[in-house]
């Protein structure tokens, strides 16, 4: 449409909302219009979501921020299914921090929990929708014909021989009134979702363009580094500068509450600087932390059998009169995200209010901490989401600590600041996840079926403490226990309990890929495998009587089953072992290939099947597998984090050891067509892979490995 | 000190033993070569240096004087390279901090080794962690990369307007820059 005669571009940003569906962000009488309980549902404004170009550009702006798993898009092409526009034409940007954005589930806006997608299923369709109507609407006027008569497609509007592009047609739409109703598409007319569609972001990512975190740059910027207490719950008791600020480049030197901050020209100034700090530490309690105590007092804890977390039948006289009985405990230590991009975050503390540059998960939360932190009301801290080089879980931290420290040295020393953490000062800095301990004592019956299951978990709470404290009931963490207590064996078996304790502990703990599927996953499926060597039965045909009434979690297993060649004969030297669980709304099975050289486990081949509902990208969910095998992968075979004296005694990637390519196993997924509520991606892909492989184990060894990482001794 | 860094000679003030890492990213602002380690145990940080694979968090700006180094910015000639091309068709990336230190050290492997096996790229790569998984990609993609770079610059080109979608991809991502 460039016959069209339109303003130039300095009068586009004056008269922005002439030439766009409304504005980036939305005038906050109207964000907040869309905010107010009461009524129908209200119907998100669009011009807080998308954008349209003169230049038929199209710009999704994303509440959920992209670290790895794919929303930069698959939210994207739920507004392309609606809108009907030219998928090349699609741009994408990160949202500010406010409330429009805020997580359709959760009200926070943040990322996390495996919900992008399903969350805003409806928001980013009826966005699409929307606009599309307003776009039909201004085209039906200028043309003074029937909207019947119009049609949208591949970014025009066409009725009889008219056509017009969305770009031309974007200042005249936005005069439009927004529809109070849109009818979304039946499933059966969708072009877009439900196709394997490649990432958006590749180009800028692999042309070192992409921006994230650390690659922010400000005017004026100086980088910071922190030294923070060597143990945690440690505080500075006096420190002396003075070499510090004599190394050439640094500038300031400020105590914040986690430790002193040397701010600098650049990272090495801050570096050297802060290694000629003389600082003395109020090391507190935390000094005589040892998780090898730990884990014996959690060891001791598992007799007495805790809070009731699940409870049916009489379990004891069950157990007392079951045919056989296997009893076994379980040992699982902390875990560190070890994201590749370390923490980091930038921030300037003006006049004005506050700017942070940071690759985060949690918006609302750094947002107020940071507003908090300068003295200011939440909406003068403007929260810029940068592509995240890695999250896990641990840019999702109710404590706002790598955000909050930005702010406090940035106030403290007057200055723009990005602190960056080294990678010794990301794996010493906590809220891993969690230590665990579980036993579990199952009768079987005659027929070789479980009649009775005790179990005792014991570990910290990780949302004791936090904002989130109130999802916790009667002592109960719901994610202490997932996994556990909407197990369909457990379901299946007419005597069970299932008992929590929740030990307090120094040491910072938080969500990691999966949250409690991390452990109750493995206690699980590799429980109900020993039971099926007790029962004398095939883990297969086993799990299969247990799961008649679990069909998803069937469907998954048949299907990693048969694809695996489960039942057939393994290459020479390799033994399968599966696992399925269920998380996150989604089903996922895993076949593990492994063979046991010299003491050393090595995965040959995993088949992956999963049922997540309605898929909206299977080439995102596929790649989500095979990330989330790989993430449990390290786990199962290397993932320890140790403390000894209070020190983490783990610091680099040389001894906190992850997979490499050359130990990368063939992975194969498979995903299962169904019409289900949309599940989650992220995560569920994580939880089966190391009881699928210790459960290959027992097979190339006879060795039931029931602590993490593996090791056969 | 004077550095050439592609093609472009730099003059720097910096401590002769400061990491290329650092002089690269917080004094000359080139941000594409990551931080991930600072031990040369992770590779996120991997730059040519006379077309050699070498880890710039752990080579001091003085061992690059006199030398020519070239980062991921500067690795496609016109345009991207073959490597940067298959990593886009094998839709390799997650989060995509590793990134370029993994195509920098796939480049590398494929300058000395044009038709590289697995084993080869297991030993050229395994110094190159990614926390988001994408090994089975990242080996595939070397293999077209390999493929993309015997075909030559034109027919490459071609190959990249066939794979549908894939032109307008980058062109989408390229302008959505965050």
């Amino acid at each position: 449409m460039s016959a069209r005669r339109g303003p130039s571009r300095r009068q586009f940003l004056k008269t922005s909302a002439g030439l766009v569906i409304g504005f980036t962000v939305a005038p906050k009488t109207r964000l907040f219009a869309f905010q107010q309980p009461g009524g129908a549902p209200a119907l998100p404004p669009p011009n807080a979501f998308l954008r349209i170009g003169e230049d038929d550009t199209v710009t999704v702006i994303l509440a959920h921020s992209e670290m790895g798993q794919g929303v930069w898009t698959t939210l994207p092409m739920l507004v392309a299914e609606e809108l009907e526009c030219d998928w090349a034409k699609i741009r994408v940007e990160n949202a500010p921090a406010a409330p429009a954005y805020g997580h359709t589930a959760y009200g926070a806006q943040m990322t996390g929990g495996s919900t992008s997608t399903w969350s805003e299923l409806d928001r980013y369709r009826q966005v699409g929708a929307m606009a599309r109507e307003m776009l039909i609407a201004a085209a039906a006027a200028e043309w003074k014909v029937d909207r019947e008569s119009c049609r949208a497609e591949k970014g025009f509007v066409v009725s009889g021989d008219r056509r017009a592009s969305y770009g031309s047609l974007a200042k005249s739409a936005a005069q439009q009134t927004p529809p109070a109703s849109v009818a979304l598409k039946d499933r059966k007319d969708w072009k877009i979702v439900g196709k394997p569609t490649r990432r958006l972001d590749s180009a800028s990512k692999v042309a070192g363009k992409a921006t994230f975190g650390m690659d922010v740059r400000v005017p004026g910027m100086k980088v910071a580094q922190i030294e923070r207490s060597p143990v945690f719950g440690g505080r500075v008791k006096s420190f002396k500068a003075d070499k510090a600020k004599a190394v050439p480049g640094v500038r300031a030197v400020v105590e914040v509450p986690s430790g002193i901050a040397v701010v600098a020209d650049h990272f090495w100034a801050a570096r050297l600087g802060r290694q000629a700090l003389e600082i003395e530490w109020d090391l507190g309690p935390g000094a005589s932390l040892d998780t090898g105590k730990t884990l014996e007092e959690y060891r001791a804890r598992l007799g007495a059998e805790g809070l009731k977390a699940k409870a049916a039948g009489d379990v004891g006289p069950a157990l007392a009169k079951a045919s056989k009985r296997v009893d076994a405990e379980y040992a699982f230590p902390y875990l560190a995200h070890a994201a590749m991009e370390p923490l980091n975050a930038t921030a300037v503390v003006g006049p004005d209010g506050v700017d942070v540059w940071a690759g985060t998960q949690f918006q609302s939360g750094d947002q107020a901490a940071a507003a908090k932190i300068a003295g200011v009301a939440p909406e003068k801290v403007r929260l810029h989401t940068t592509f995240l080089g890695g999250g896990f879980g641990r840019r999702a931290n109710p404590a706002n600590d790598f955000v909050a420290e930005a702010v406090q040295v940035a106030k403290a020393s007057g200055m723009p600041v990005k602190v960056v953490w080294t990678r010794e000062d990301d794996m010493h800095g906590g809220y891993y996840r969690p230590m665990w301990a579980h036993k579990v004592s199952a009768g079987l019956g005659a027929d070789g079926r479980p009649v009775a299951w005790k179990q005792t978990i014991v570990g910290q709470s990780i949302m004791e403490g936090t904002p989130f404290a109130m999802m916790i009931k009667e002592g109960i963490d719901e994610t202490s226990v997932e996994g556990v207590v909407d197990s369909p064996y457990i379901e299946a078996i007419p005597h069970h309990h299932v008992g929590l304790h929740s030990p307090k502990s120094p040491v910072p703990v938080l969500w990691w890929r999966s949250v409690g599927h991390t452990h109750t996953a493995f206690v699980m499926e590799t429980m109900v495998d020993e039971l099926a060597a007790a029962a004398g039965q095939d883990p297969l045909a086993y799990r299969r009587r247990l799961l008649q009434k679990a069909p998803r979690h069937l469907g998954v297993l048949e299907l990693a089953a048969a694809r695996a060649g489960w039942g057939t004969p393994a290459p020479a030297g390799r033994f399968r072992g599966l696992a399925v669980h269920s998380s996150f709304g989604s089903y996922v099975a895993q076949v593990a290939e492994v063979s046991v050289e010299k003491g050393k486990v090595r995965v040959h081949r995993v088949v992956c099947a999963i049922d997540c509902g309605i898929c909206v990208n299977p080439a995102g969910v596929t790649a989500q597998m095979e990330s989330a095998i790989v993430f449990g992968l390290s786990a199962a075979l290397y993932g320890a984090i140790t403390l000894k004296d209070g020190r983490v005694q783990q610091s680099n990637f040389d001894d906190y050891l992850v997979l490499r390519l050359d130990e990368m196993p063939k992975v194969e997924v498979h995903i299962v067509s169904s019409s289900e509520k949309a599940g989650g991606a992220g995560e569920p892909g994580t939880p089966p892979i190391a009881p699928a492989v210790a459960n290959a184990v027992f097979a190339a060894t006879g060795k039931r490995l029931r602590n993490l990482p593996l090791k056969l001794a | 000190m004077k550095i050439d860094v592609n093609g472009q000679v730099r003059e720097v003030d910096v401590p002769a033993d400061m990491p290329l890492l650092w002089v690269l990213r917080d004094v000359l602002g080139m941000t594409g070569t990551k931080y991930g380690c600072g031990i040369a145990q992770c590779g996120a940080c991997t730059v040519h240096v006379d077309g050699e694979a070498v880890r710039s968090c752990a080579t001091g700006v003085s061992e690059v004087q006199g030398k020519k180094v070239t980062t991921i910015e500067g690795l496609g000639a016109s345009g991207l390279h073959p490597v940067q091309r298959a990593w886009i068709e094998a839709d390799v990336v997650q989060c995509g901090w590793c990134q370029p230190g993994q195509i920098m050290a796939a480049a590398a492997l494929l300058k000395t080794k044009p038709k590289p096996s697995d084993g080869d790229i297991d030993e050229a790569l395994s110094g190159n962690i990614c926390r988001c998984g994408t090994y089975q990609r990242i080996r595939a993609a070397v293999h077209r990369a390999s493929d993309l770079t015997a075909a030559g610059e034109r027919r490459a080109e071609a190959g990249a307007e066939r794979s549908e979608g894939l032109v307008s991809e980058m062109s989408a991502a390229a302008g959505a820059k965050s």
